[in-house]
């Protein structure tokens, strides 16, 4: 893994943007553009990346974003690369920087499109698991029991496995990365680089608007995410599976930290501690990380 | 310059070979259908050099198209009826970004009641996108107004998207000869599209379409309305350079027809208005001094050539294939609105008709053009709107 | 203006983000490893690193979200009110 100190200090996240303080979107914003290092199209479509930029005629990130429809990412990025295509640059990444909304929901049709049709292209879903940027609004992503403005008593479904999706589409890098780990994002960024061809990246991104948890507690959060088993991080090259080393020691279900930790820290789920722990809930929320787990496993070894 | 014989959309597929089209995203739809297949076909053929997304809907096609032009290459797509109407959002978006993207549309009927024959109601809904808006009569006019519309979309005073409308099936799949541009022809016409403002570029980045706030908001969409104006007084230029260098003309946004001394004139858009001149040439004989007004460009509408025209007939027969539901005929109201603040007030009567693919035959038009007659000669209007051919 | 929307990157696109801050964050330099985490998680960029690695935080930007107090390994930086910071680092 790349050192901390072997980073470059180019930043292309300017300071002084909109983004909320604590923002971990910034966070991956700033790892995945230093590894790419500038020679990039961005394509973001209705999201929290959107406005974050700041408003016209300003923009926060210095690279060139091409913000578009919703429901569009993928298909604005089809023609974005076609046009690079068109004019003789095979060199240029193009990247879709979209949230959770964009992706598992309105966005996934565009998104299947793409990647059948084999684009050259990196597609990151950063998931805050949830419509944040429209004051936090239930979506496919949002986790069993979480409680957002369209599920005021919880949701009652799990997220969807998005990731069983995308690999049914064999991209040719498909990863799962987490802000708590910039180094590690860094790294897979890098390594989208060397391969042509569709690719993915599933981030998992802390919000503490959304998730209703102390600002500087992003980091933490994002730790207890991967340690309590509910966050996996992996890799897929090609066919080839790797579970990512921060993950490896929690396939065993005895070494996962409690999940009361990581559901605690939350507003989102404190109706499940009050007036007294919702056993049943709880029980519920971690046979989902079970299930996740032996789906991945089952997938993808 | 060699004339081929081809349906309009084999020749619309044809003009992305002779404009260097750099990227074209299409999605299947009846009857634009041999568009895509035939620019497919060109592309394997290693007849069409640019990159052809074979995308998973319309909506993606338009957006691929938006990317496409955003990053600085000519784009284009066809659709029709339903696939219209899924674009809508990129329609918008297109004309806000300023992208000059070019579509044919081949009109067809919007669902339900399946049907997919003409009617023009697909693209009279998107009147107020932003997106010039032409309707073709032949299968020469369509390939050369698609070649035109890259050149006017992509003019810095107009900066606005072209969308080319033709009848379904009558004019998408019927043969017919038409004068093919080699691409080194045209390039005498149409230089290549170099963005004049902003471009998806690592060079130079910029961030494209953040947030605005009231402030400026009004501001964008003003010069949005100034661009599409814009394209009436560029089209001139447009055509009369084309004419020169092609000996191509076909009337401008009105092509009018023994208009001079007529004292009704028959207005309608689409292959109709063809047939219009037939009807006009059979009145002329029995008597009557009417013209035809094809009516090529509704969006920006031809205002003063409307008014030139309402200045000296004294009757329009307007027929729209079309019809905005609760007001009726969409360009006879704006030929009427046109006429309001001059001090002419010639009779405007509206026919709504040819809705579904109904025929519109020589009889049907000399029937409406009659009617309007006798209102005229009468002076008294009867109704101000008339659906042709409706059953009891 | 433009005939369209479109926006150059720029340092303070949404003005002095510090105004929007109750805590700054303080690093005590004799007790800092320079490790560079605080840079590393930083969501704002606003941590500059010397050559040896010592982080600078700028305070015309800072929005004061603690996070590098809270990783920084050595548990050096502490989040204080602005005049605190001001006292310990001499300005006043």
């Amino acid at each position: 893994m790349v050192a901390t100190r072997e980073m470059p200090l180019k930043e292309y996240v300017l300071k002084g943007n909109a983004a909320c303080a604590g923002c971990q979107d910034m966070v991956a914003l700033r790892h995945a553009h230093k590894a790419l290092e500038g020679d990039v199209i961005q394509v973001v479509p209705a999201c929290c990346t959107s406005v974050v930029q700041s408003l016209w005629p300003k923009s926060g990130l210095a690279i060139p974003v091409l913000n578009t429809a919703f429901m569009a990412a993928a298909a604005t990025a089809s023609g974005v690369k076609a046009a690079l295509k068109a004019k003789g640059n095979d060199t240029t990444m193009v990247m879709v920087w979209a949230g959770d909304g964009g992706t598992f929901d309105i966005g996934i049709q565009a998104l299947s499109g793409a990647l059948e049709r084999r684009t050259d292209f990196l597609y990151i879903c950063y998931n805050n698991q949830v419509y944040s940027n429209t004051g936090t609004q239930r979506s496919g992503a949002t986790p069993l029991h979480a409680q957002t403005t369209t599920t005021w008593r919880g949701k009652t479904e799990p997220e969807k496995m998005i990731d069983l999706i995308v690999s049914a589409h064999e991209p040719v890098y498909q990863f799962t990365a987490n802000t708590a780990y910039p180094r590690d994002l860094y790294d897979k960024f890098k390594k989208a680089l060397e391969y042509p061809g569709p690719k993915f990246g599933h981030i998992f991104l802390p919000c503490p608007q959304a998730w209703n948890y102390p600002v500087e507690q992003g980091v933490e959060i994002g730790k207890l995410a991967v340690e309590t088993g509910y966050w996996i991080q992996w890799e897929r090259i090609g066919e080839e599976f790797i579970l990512g080393r921060e993950s490896k020691r929690f396939q065993d279900p005895e070494k996962r930290k409690p999940v009361d930790e990581f559901l605690k820290m939350q507003g989102r789920f404190s109706h499940l501690f009050k007036p007294k722990r919702d056993e049943k809930k709880i029980n519920e929320f971690e046979d989902f990380i079970q299930h996740r787990w032996d789906v991945i496993m089952r997938a993808f070894t | 310059m060699k004339t081929e014989l081809m349906s309009a959309n084999y020749a619309a597929a044809r003009s992305v070979i002779s404009a260097r089209v750099e990227v074209v995203a299409a999605y299947p739809i009846t009857p634009a259908t041999t568009v895509p297949e035939q620019i497919a076909l060109l592309n394997e053929d290693g007849f069409y050099t640019g990159q052809f997304i074979r995308v998973e809907s319309e909506h993606s096609a338009i957006f691929a198209c938006i990317g496409a032009s955003s990053t600085g290459a000519r784009a284009f797509t066809a659709t029709s009826s339903n696939g219209l109407l899924l674009m809508d959002e990129g329609l918008h978006w297109a004309a806000a970004a300023r992208l000059p993207i070019v579509i044919n549309n081949i009109n067809r009927s919007v669902s339900p009641s399946w049907n997919i024959h003409v009617t023009h109601d697909d693209s009279y809904s998107k009147r107020d996108t932003g997106w010039i808006q032409f309707y073709v009569s032949s299968v020469d006019e369509l390939y050369h107004t698609i070649i035109q519309s890259f050149k006017l979309a992509e003019d810095e005073r107009v900066l606005m998207p072209v969308m080319i409308n033709s009848d379904g099936f009558v004019l998408s799949h019927t043969l017919s000869s038409f004068d093919y541009l080699e691409p080194e022809e045209v390039d005498k016409f149409l230089p290549p599209y170099s963005p004049p403002h902003w471009i998806m570029d690592p060079a130079n980045p910029v961030s494209h379409g953040n947030i605005v706030f009231p402030e400026y908001y009004q501001e964008f969409r003003y010069m949005m309305h100034e661009g599409t104006q814009n394209a009436l007084k560029v089209y001139e230029e447009v055509e009369k350079d084309y004419k020169n260098l092609f000996g191509k003309y076909f009337g401008g946004p009105i092509d009018c027809y023994k208009c001079d001394d007529a004292e009704v004139v028959f207005t309608s858009q689409g292959s109709i208005a063809a047939e219009a001149k037939d009807a006009v040439d059979e009145l002329r004989d029995e008597g009557y001094r009417v013209g035809n007004a094809r009516v090529r460009m509704i969006r920006p509408f031809p205002v003063d050539k409307i008014r030139e025209l309402g200045s000296h007939v004294k009757g329009f027969a307007s027929f729209d294939r079309g019809v905005s539901y609760g007001f009726g005929g969409p360009v006879a109201n704006d030929i009427r609105a046109s006429m309001y603040h001059t001090k002419y007030r010639p009779m405007i009567k509206s026919y709504i008709g040819g809705l579904g693919g109904r025929d519109m035959t020589v009889t049907d038009i000399k029937e409406v053009i009659k009617d309007t007659y006798k209102a005229v000669e009468s002076g008294d209007l009867g109704p101000e709107e008339t659906w042709h051919d409706l059953m009891e | 203006m433009p005939k369209t929307s479109y926006s150059k990157p720029m340092v303070g696109a949404t003005g002095e983000t510090g105004s929007w801050r109750t805590f700054d964050p303080v690093v005590d330099y004799d007790e800092c490893n320079r490790c560079r985490t605080c840079w590393l998680h930083c969501p704002e960029a606003v941590i500059s690193l010397d050559e040896d690695g010592t982080p600078h935080t700028d305070y015309d930007y800072c929005k004061g979200c603690g996070i590098c107090a809270q990783v920084c390994p050595k548990q050096c930086i502490e989040m204080v009110r602005t005049d605190e910071r001001k006292r310990r680092t001499g300005e006043v």
